[in-house]
């Protein structure tokens, strides 16, 4: 049996939670999303340092969810429709947790995971000289960021990036980020 | 030829803008995070360069964000060093930084970008 991401979603609905969505991650998805979850942080009367904290780390990581989908070729698009992700934020003990999932090439994921893991070795003042260099010398890409997402989310964290690869077929993966976001964050 | 003011509302993804010449005000405000954000930064950008060719004796530049994405980092910092060459051609540019009370990520932001462009920040802590 492959990789079911049904069963993955069910499994991400586990515990509090404050919003969940599967399919197209579109500008009006992530808009929406961060509207609902802005709302609950505020009906909650989360601290305001947690809840600024909460949203930004939201809003990088959908966008990177955004900038980064790859699509599964055609035959498989009546079940999966065109930019297809999964997030669930929910409460979990004392933290916030956003857990994303997109499909991604098999090729590229040497690269992604090369990249979580050294961010992952990195103190906090690595980090901020990560951040650092790569905001003054790394060029703008039409995605956005330039690579800055994930070593913003480590940095406002303070926590490690836990991630999975699952297996999906020979040339897809889905990957699965979660965050996150606690009290000692801040 | 007068360099025309720039202003720009707020919406809830992208930040209030004002660009003045004749009194040599820059002000971004609010929230900057679109997805992409070199369509909204490319014009200030382009304005910046205009004013750096006559800009006045001093410039006082007021930053205060509550929420950007890191899309909009790189923009912000583009419009920094045209700031910074401003400065380095001997013309005064005050730059304050405001932040909300306690939001040690903002300031630490600043922090990054003074240290980047050396420029003295004045950091200014709103406290409600």
């Amino acid at each position: 049996m492959g990789f079911n991401v049904d069963d993955f979603f069910k499994e991400l609905e586990g515990g509090h939670v404050l919003l969940s969505y599967k399919g197209s991650i579109t500008t009006e998805i992530i808009n929406h999303a961060l509207d609902v979850v802005e709302g609950k942080l505020q009906e909650y009367n989360e601290d305001a340092k947690l809840r600024k904290k909460v949203y930004n780390v939201l809003v990088e990581s959908l966008q990177n969810l955004y900038h980064h989908i790859d699509d599964l070729p055609e035959d498989y698009r009546d079940e999966y429709e065109s930019r297809f992700g999964v997030l669930v934020v929910s409460r979990v003990n004392d933290s916030y947790k956003i857990a994303t999932g997109n499909f991604i090439k098999s090729e590229k994921i040497k690269y992604l995971k090369d990249k979580i893991d050294k961010i992952n070795l990195l103190s906090r003042e690595e980090l901020k000289d990560m951040y650092k260099f790569i905001l003054n010398h790394q060029k703008i890409s039409d995605k956005g960021g330039g690579g800055l997402g994930l070593v913003d989310i480590a940095r406002k964290t303070g926590n490690k990036l836990n991630y999975v690869f699952h297996n999906f077929n020979n040339d897809y993966f889905f990957f699965n980020l979660d965050v996150f976001v606690s009290e000692k964050s801040s | 030829m007068e360099l025309e003011p720039i202003n720009i509302e707020g919406t809830p993804k992208t930040p209030s803008v004002k660009f003045n010449a004749e009194e040599g005000i820059i002000e971004i405000k609010g929230r900057s995070i679109p997805e992409n954000s070199i369509e909204f930064y490319k014009p200030l950008v382009d304005w910046l360069e205009e004013y750096k060719k006559n800009p006045l004796d001093k410039t006082v530049v007021n930053i205060q964000l509550e929420y950007f994405n890191t899309s909009s980092s790189k923009c912000i910092l583009d419009v920094f060093k045209k700031l910074e060459a401003i400065h380095k051609a001997k013309n005064e540019v005050e730059i304050n930084w405001y932040y909300e009370e306690d939001d040690e990520d903002m300031l630490e932001a600043g922090e990054d970008y003074e240290s980047i462009i050396r420029i003295p920040f004045k950091m200014i802590e709103i406290v409600e």
